[in-house]
């Protein structure tokens, strides 16, 4: 049965882990689900020296590839961007013989500071979460990855005030489950602007 | 010198097999003692008649104790602790001996030998209980870190105890023995120097002596240990120490103090002292021999003929102290807010009467306090309690525990915060840098060095730092190896070094070691002696200096970080083959020198894969942000 289970790689970026109160128990589920390699970048390399040979085979290895960060200037954390320089290679990823990643499925994870209400045209930051990260979308479709819209939480900076956190990570867990049993309607995942509303309407019986 | 040398073999004997027997079914060693000599004593009947003679002797085991308790008592962990130890220290103490007294008197003892009696059961056995902590790893828990603060109280209590028994002495006992005296026609005076002195005159006799001990210890012990440890001669050391307890115990005794009271107090001035640890470590074995002895002796001086004239009473006033002790406990564990098992393991865990009852009933006989054969049996009643204790830990682990299991389970796991100690061990250029860094970010550490001037250095700009031999099993022990999380080997002597790391894997394995290396050949000897992570001390400085030199000669910085990142991950990837065949070396050679030999053999295979690696097409230092070829867009259309 768990023969053909989808593997799922979480990536973790976060550089001041003792400050998060999100993100960190949000690592802390994936790490405790059974399906899911769950890896903290800055703790692997905490100089920056990224295994490319390492990155790359675990990439082979699993069917889903999730980013979990706090959204930095409108992109990721540094770490991440340095391992998508570093480990997408031509020839592994892309170009000539580089088709590594074609068909996995590829999801961002992210918390934003900023309200809904920011990230519209209308609001302060102009753009949609899903807009701002477009170029992690255009590399998972230059790669041949299937792109799901982001799975957010936003105004994550008082998410534990208002006690929204407990949710969240349980709504993880069960898209987590989802995507392991391959039951995620991926079509409709992948057309929204974000992932996080009606998301139990997406799990297929 | 036969009949000497007989005796002392009876004595070690038993000793040799009771105390180990004894340990094993989680008596403790003082309870192995005490049936050595009941074994040897009124059993067998081998020893007799000296072990008055040798009791007298083996007190000195106390003072010598109450030495090292001195050294423990760092005035400011003191001053940290003071709520626990004077509320929860000082209550225990008031209430039990009050309850005791009142028992006592009400059972026709007169007041003064209540009050004794009270005093002396108030006291728990320190030994037995901190060692079952310490098997049973219940020293951290709430339970065990108050029982720690009572015990504490309570060894510091003995001290104004031993001065205030003997204000207690009866007037009858007291004519008695001088009437024995004055049979026995003067056989030897006393000496002393305040005999014959007016009131006033043996008051400042007392306040100088007192003054010499604590002046003294605060500033003329360091240049003393100092000019001794630059002889560098360990057993020089240890005849300084013996000379220092000696000594203040000869003084105190001169003037009619105490000599407990004096060494506790030298003890307690020299607590900060950099050779602390050392002194421990000297002293130690000497207390715990003498101590054991002290023990034997009191076992083989119980009198069987009062046990079974009384066998009702010596139970039932075991049964009532110890219920007397528990329920006091119970009560300030409710008042201190001790919660659930703890409050449990707090009260049972000290309801015993402990070895300093033994001490003070011996000392209570001398100053005729209490008469001999009541001493007997209430010598009887502390080892009885004693005996029992063990009984009161398994009660504590099958039913009490059980019963708030489920309850705590519920509590969420605590994160952890406690870091333990780490050990550094040297504390040269090397050392130094580590512990700065380690204090830097609130670890706490305990640092030895074995030369005196790399000491004094440090106290200078005030790094707290030991003086002593790290390679030596007894000063590790004294500096805390068994609770340290860390060992950390900066030493300048290579093969020393490497023995430390094997003694300390081998003796303490969860005690990670981390160990500086001279080279290579001693890297790989620490690793195979099992040292959890090794650095060589010039590795990384020697990268860094590369790294500059070729940013100089005109490479990008960024570049050059790259190269030597390059480097350091070849080595990674050719340690461990490395490390395999450097052991295979070894084994087969017969001369260890053929190091040097074997390390060139190796640079040469590094250099080698380095320049084979030049070639390679994605050569390992080109790689990373490899830009697409040229003609990439083509390719990919011609791809699709």
């Amino acid at each position: 049965m768990s023969e053909d289970k989808k593997k799922i790689l979480v990536l973790f970026a976060h550089p001041s882990q003792e400050r998060s109160e999100v993100n960190k128990p949000l690592f802390t589920a994936c790490q405790q689900h059974g399906d899911v390699t769950a890896i903290d970048l800055y703790r692997e390399y905490p100089t920056f020296h990224i295994d490319i040979d390492k990155e790359q085979q675990r990439l082979i290895e699993h069917d889903v590839i999730i980013f979990l960060f706090p959204l930095y200037w409108y992109s990721t954390p540094a770490i991440l961007k340095q391992w998508q320089d570093l480990v997408l290679e031509y020839g592994f990823a892309y170009g000539a013989n580089g088709h590594a990643l074609q068909g996995k499925t590829f999801l961002c994870a992210v918390t934003a500071g900023g309200s809904e209400a920011a990230y519209q045209k209308e609001g302060y930051n102009h753009f949609s979460i899903r807009e701002l990260l477009h170029p992690l979308e255009q590399t998972a479709s230059l790669t041949g990855m299937i792109y799901l819209a982001p799975f957010v939480l936003f105004s994550a900076r008082s998410a534990v005030e208002e006690d929204r956190v407990n949710a969240h990570i349980e709504s993880l867990r069960h898209l987590l489950t989802a995507l392991a049993n391959d039951t995620l309607d991926v079509e409709t995942a992948s057309s929204l602007p974000v992932l996080n509303t009606n998301l139990s309407n997406l799990f297929n019986a | 010198m036969t009949a000497y040398f007989i005796q002392a073999f009876i004595y070690l004997c038993a000793a040799v097999i009771a105390v180990p027997l004894a340990k094993r079914f989680g008596l403790g060693s003082v309870l192995g003692y005490l049936m050595a000599g009941v074994v040897i004593g009124p059993i067998i009947g081998l020893v007799g008649s000296e072990t008055n003679t040798l009791q007298h002797f083996a007190e000195f085991g106390v003072v010598m104790m109450l030495f090292l308790v001195g050294l423990e008592l760092e005035p400011r962990m003191l001053w940290d602790m003071r709520n626990k130890l004077i509320g929860l220290g000082g209550l225990q103490i008031g209430l039990t001996t009050a309850i005791i007294t009142a028992a006592g008197i009400y059972f026709g003892l007169s007041w003064s030998i209540a009050l004794t009696v009270g005093l002396i059961f108030a006291l728990s056995s320190t030994a037995i209980v901190l060692q079952t902590f310490n098997e049973k790893a219940l020293s951290k828990t709430e339970g065990g870190k108050n029982a720690f603060s009572v015990l504490l109280f309570q060894d510091i209590a003995v001290i104004p105890m031993l001065a205030l028994i003997p204000l207690l002495a009866l007037p009858e006992l007291v004519e008695q023995a001088q009437a024995a005296v004055g049979q026995a026609a003067q056989q030897h005076e006393e000496l002393s120097l305040v005999a014959g002195l007016p009131g006033w005159a043996y008051g400042i006799v007392v306040m100088l002596a007192i003054a010499a001990v604590v002046v003294g210890g605060h500033y003329l012990s360091r240049p003393l240990f100092r000019y001794v440890a630059s002889s560098g001669l360990r057993e020089i050391f240890t005849a300084t120490a013996l000379m220092l307890v000696i000594g203040i115990a000869a003084l105190m005794s001169l003037v009619g103090l105490s000599p407990a009271l004096g060494t506790f107090l030298a003890g307690v001035v020299l607590a900060n002292s950099e050779f602390r640890h050392e002194l421990e470590s000297n002293i130690e074995p000497f207390k715990g021999l003498l101590l054991g002895l002290f023990f034997i002796t009191v076992g083989a001086g119980i009198d069987f003929g009062v046990l079974a004239s009384n066998v009702g009473p010596v139970l039932g006033i075991t049964a009532g102290v110890m219920l007397v002790k528990a329920l006091v406990l119970f009560l300030l564990a409710l008042i201190f807010r001790i919660k659930n098992s703890d409050r449990w393991l707090f009260a049972l865990s000290l309801a015993q009467a402990g070895e300093f009852g033994f001490v003070l009933l011996s000392y209570t006989v001398q100053n005729h306090v209490i008469p001999t054969d009541l001493a007997q049996m209430l010598s009887l009643v502390v080892a009885l309690s004693m005996f029992l204790t063990p009984g009161l830990f398994i009660f504590f682990d099958k039913v009490i525990v059980p019963r708030f299991e489920h309850f705590e389970n519920d509590r969420e796991a605590d994160e952890i915060t406690e870091n333990g100690t780490v050990i550094i061990a040297g504390i040269g250029r090397f050392g130094q840098m580590v512990n700065r860094f380690l204090r830097a970010n609130k670890i706490d550490t305990v640092v030895l060095d074995h030369q005196i001037s790399q000491v004094e250095n440090l106290k200078k700009i005030n790094v707290k730092s030991f003086y002593g031999d790290a390679t030596q099993p007894d000063l590790l022990h004294t500096a805390g190896i068994e609770d340290a999380t860390m060992l950390v080997i900066a030493i300048d002597n290579n093969e020393r070094a490497v023995e430390l790391t094997k003694y300390v894997k081998h003796t303490y394995p969860k005690v990670k070691v981390f160990a500086r290396a001279f080279d290579r050949g001693h890297h790989f000897e620490l690793k195979h002696a099992g040292a959890d992570f090794i650095i060589s001390e010039t590795y990384h400085s020697a990268l860094e200096l590369g790294k500059e030199a070729l940013i100089s000669l005109g490479v990008h910085p960024f570049k050059a970080e790259q190269k030597k990142a390059t480097l350091r991950e070849l080595e990674l990837c050719y340690k461990d083959s490395l490390f395999e065949s450097w052991k295979k070396k070894t084994e087969d050679s017969k001369y260890s020198a053929h190091f040097r030999e074997l390390f060139i053999e190796l640079e040469t295979a590094i250099a080698k894969a380095m320049k084979s690696d030049h070639f390679d097409e994605q050569a390992r230092v080109e790689r990373g942000w490899t830009p697409p070829p040229k003609d990439y867009e083509k390719r990919m259309n011609r791809d699709e």
